[in-house]
């Protein structure tokens, strides 16, 4: 297979198999690209592309522009925050005034779940999601995947355990249908309070005790507590998450084996993992990051060979 | 459609001993020299060539490498198929050498003219040779000539020359193959 068989990203649950496995094979061949001394590659120099973010983000922005550089397409990128959506703007005559300016794609990050969808169907543009809400935020699942694939040779077969934050964690849940997609098995495990009622539906298990999940996974991706998401009180105090399910050095050593520390970012020290785990050569934080850039372009690359 | 035979495996093995020889005339012992096959197809005559002037004529150290030039293609999104990629393999920076692009078929010289752009990312080389199996002459779209070629082909536009190795294909042969439809390949 060499096309994708969608048009825009929107989360993982559209996709195919095979078109993660053609992310992944054109990931490969960027990865090498953006390792040469000149990183750059001319393919999509008569793109335009625009990178909304109604809500905050850092990494995810960054890697998305510097993908859509390295492919060198021109780009554009704005934050609500400064945007005429303060005046009252929709969502929809906001991307179409940019879209008036010529623009073949657009990439966005909104609190609202479905925003990215809502957009896909009534503006004419290739629509990358970058997260919507709680619910999606496939490339960090394509890239979080792509480096189990990396440092385990492959994806499928393989234990993976989330922990932390489910309940509002757009990362979880693209992972987890990712993850399935290629054959690898899920659990979460978290506080009570932040893991989402009939989460076995999706066909995962639960695992309230964080050194069981440990010793039976393969994989541990870590995520934040998202305390900018919770109104109220989800868990005593930090100090107490921490003592229940933060990963320390001591408990991964207390393993009979070796395994994988994953982490979306950012991370907050001390809670989910203390800084040692996060440095050690258990942990693949960095190579997830450069690793980001790669699926990126390849999603990016892939989507625009799609526009005519 | 119908094939006939252009080159038979002895002739290319003939022709493959000339090419290698050559590269020698020019390139000595290969110390500042670089040998750059174009992927997909090129990969096997660059490979083939090193082979050669490793077993053959006894060049201990000739440095190889593969580049995709798929990237830097000048019809991304104008083709109906869409363009797949294939790996580039130099761990080495390309500075001040001697660089030999090889591929099997020179048609209309584009996929040269990325290649020449796809090697700046590994550095200026202080000059660059083509090296082709079967040149097709009348059908370039730009001012490209190899410096070494195997057999010049005089081909219209619906004919197609396929070159099929041993590794690959189970033989040495070159065809030409006439379709009733115009489909330009091999760009």
């Amino acid at each position: 297979m060499s096309e994708l068989t969608v048009n825009h990203l929107l989360g993982i649950k559209y996709l195919q198999p095979e078109d993660i496995q053609l992310i992944f094979e054109t990931a490969d061949h960027f990865k090498e690209v953006i390792n040469r001394p000149i990183k750059k590659v001319p393919s999509l120099r008569d793109i335009t592309i625009a990178n909304i973010f109604f809500e905050n983000s850092t990494r995810t922005k960054l890697s998305f522009e510097l993908a859509q550089k390295r492919l060198s397409a021109d780009v554009i990128s704005f934050s609500a925050a400064q945007s005429s959506v303060k005046k009252g703007e929709t969502l929809i005559d906001t991307v179409n005034n940019i879209l008036a300016m010529k623009v073949d794609m657009v990439v966005m990050r909104h609190a609202n779940p479905g925003a990215a969808y809502f957009l896909s169907k009534n503006v004419k543009a290739s629509i990358i999601n970058a997260g919507d809400g709680a619910h999606e935020h496939p490339t960090q699942a394509l890239l979080d995947s792509f480096s189990i694939r990396e440092r385990l040779g492959e994806v499928g077969g393989k234990k993976v355990v989330i922990v932390g934050d489910i309940l509002h964690s757009r990362v979880a849940l693209s992972n987890i249908f990712a993850l399935q997609m290629q054959g690898a098995e899920v659990k979460v495990c978290g506080p009570k309070t932040l893991i989402p009622k009939h989460i076995e539906s999706l066909g995962v298990s639960v695992e309230p005790n964080l050194r069981k999940a440990l010793e039976w996974c393969d994989v541990a991706n870590m995520l934040r507590v998202q305390n900018e998401r919770m109104d109220v009180n989800y868990f005593p105090s930090t100090r107490e998450y921490a003592q229940q399910y933060g990963v320390d050095k001591a408990i991964l050593d207390s393993l009979n084996k070796e395994i994988v520390i994953m982490h979306p970012g950012p991370i907050n020290r001390g809670v989910e993992i203390t800084s040692d785990v996060a440095d050690s050569k258990q942990s693949v934080i960095l190579d997830q990051v450069e690793n980001g850039v790669a699926i990126r372009m390849a999603v990016i690359y892939l989507l625009a060979s799609k526009i005519k | 459609m119908s094939q006939k035979v252009l080159l038979t495996s002895k002739e290319v093995n003939i022709i493959l001993h000339r090419l290698a020889c050559q590269l020698i005339e020019k390139h000595l012992d290969f110390s500042n020299t670089i040998i750059i096959g174009l992927q997909p197809r090129g990969s096997f005559l660059a490979k083939r060539i090193v082979k050669l002037l490793q077993e053959e004529y006894n060049i201990k150290t000739i440095k190889f490498g593969l580049l995709d030039i798929t990237f830097f293609r000048d019809d991304f999104r104008r083709g109906e198929k869409p363009l797949e990629a294939n790996k580039t393999e130099i761990d080495f920076i390309v500075e001040d050498k001697k660089v030999i692009f090889i591929d099997d078929v020179l048609y209309t010289g584009r996929s040269i003219r990325s290649a020449l752009t796809a090697i700046q990312s590994f550095g200026r080389p202080s000059e660059i040779e083509l090296l082709v199996l079967i040149d097709r002459r009348f059908s370039r779209h730009l001012p490209i000539q190899p410096d070494y070629r195997g057999r010049q082909v005089d081909a219209i536009n619906n004919e197609k020359v396929k070159v099929c190795w041993t590794e690959n294909e189970g033989e040495d042969t070159v065809y030409l193959i006439t379709t009733n439809t115009q489909t330009p390949e091999n760009v």
